[in-house]
């Protein structure tokens, strides 16, 4: 096992055990903090994907913005969610617990199968792009060509994408100003 | 050697992980955290496939879009969390049962 492989395992655990600890816990607060880490895994894996503008890109979009935000409505919305919590059953699985429970279970397992199954036999443009060697490799340079590809082939995508980041951004700001007539 | 079916594997587990979060938790946040655990899986089939495509850069172009959507989604997400909650005094998605007027 090479180092990079166990560094990949290292990254995919972390992952996927802070993403269920952090379904599992009852404290909001502590499952945003594991939400952090499960982000940082999440860059780590995008790295060994050699993706590494996307990976930062994540780290600043994700931990600097969407967390910042999460935590401040988890703030500014606490008091009855914690009248809530103690409402709830104490058994260690409720019922509706269950029923989800069940269904992505059933969810993963197909995928999983599919996934393992469709392995066998790779796309042709995977497979051809193997052969002829097209496909990214560490020595790279992503960010240059990512910033061509956006001012070229991607300009119209990215426009459309800026006006409706900017839509959104309004409409958020309108949504949650004050009322006149209150 | 990590191949292509790791990374699926992998984004498979933490996108069940999202569903479970959607399907069963009892805060409008936590929900919102699922929805976001998903767009991630999503955004790493996107970055694993688009390492076949070094013509395009199709997979990680539009990896950077679905960051940009999630987090326009999140945003407007959240202004809705609150005006529900000034509304309510709840952020509970059982006990949201009427439209407002």
């Amino acid at each position: 096992m090479t180092i990079e492989s166990l560094l990949f395992y290292a990254f995919a655990g972390m992952a996927i055990v802070s993403a269920l600890l952090l379904v599992h816990i009852r404290n909001t607060a502590r499952a945003l903090f594991l939400l952090f880490i499960v982000l940082f895994a999440m860059a780590g894996l995008y790295l060994f994907a050699l993706a590494d503008f996307i990976a930062i890109t994540q780290i600043l979009v994700y931990v600097g913005g969407v967390l910042i935000l999460l935590i401040f409505a988890f703030m500014l919305s606490n008091k009855e969610l914690l009248n809530d919590l103690q409402s709830t059953s104490k058994r260690f699985i409720s019922l509706p617990n269950w029923q989800a429970l069940i269904l992505a279970l059933a969810f993963l397992g197909i995928m999983v199968y599919s996934y393992i199954n469709w392995s066998q036999h790779m796309p042709q443009w995977i497979t051809q792009s193997e052969a002829k060697g097209t496909i990214i490799l560490p020595t790279d340079n992503n960010i240059k060509v990512l910033g061509f590809k956006f001012m070229t082939q991607y300009v119209l995508p990215f426009e459309i994408i800026s006006v409706f980041l900017m839509m959104a951004l309004i409409g958020a700001a309108h949504l949650s100003r004050k009322e006149d007539n209150e | 050697m990590i191949t292509l079916t790791h990374f699926l594997v992998v984004s498979a587990c933490i996108f069940c992980v999202g569903l479970y979060a959607v399907l069963a938790k009892r805060s409008t946040i936590m929900i919102l955290v699922g929805i976001e655990l998903m767009i991630n899986a999503a955004i790493l089939n996107f970055v694993a496939f688009g390492k076949y495509d070094k013509i395009n850069y199709g997979g990680q172009v539009f990896a950077l879009f679905a960051i940009v959507l999630a987090a326009a989604a999140v945003a407007v997400g959240l202004a809705i969390i609150l005006n529900v909650y000034r509304h309510f005094k709840t952020i509970n998605p059982e006990n949201i049962h009427e439209l407002k007027d």
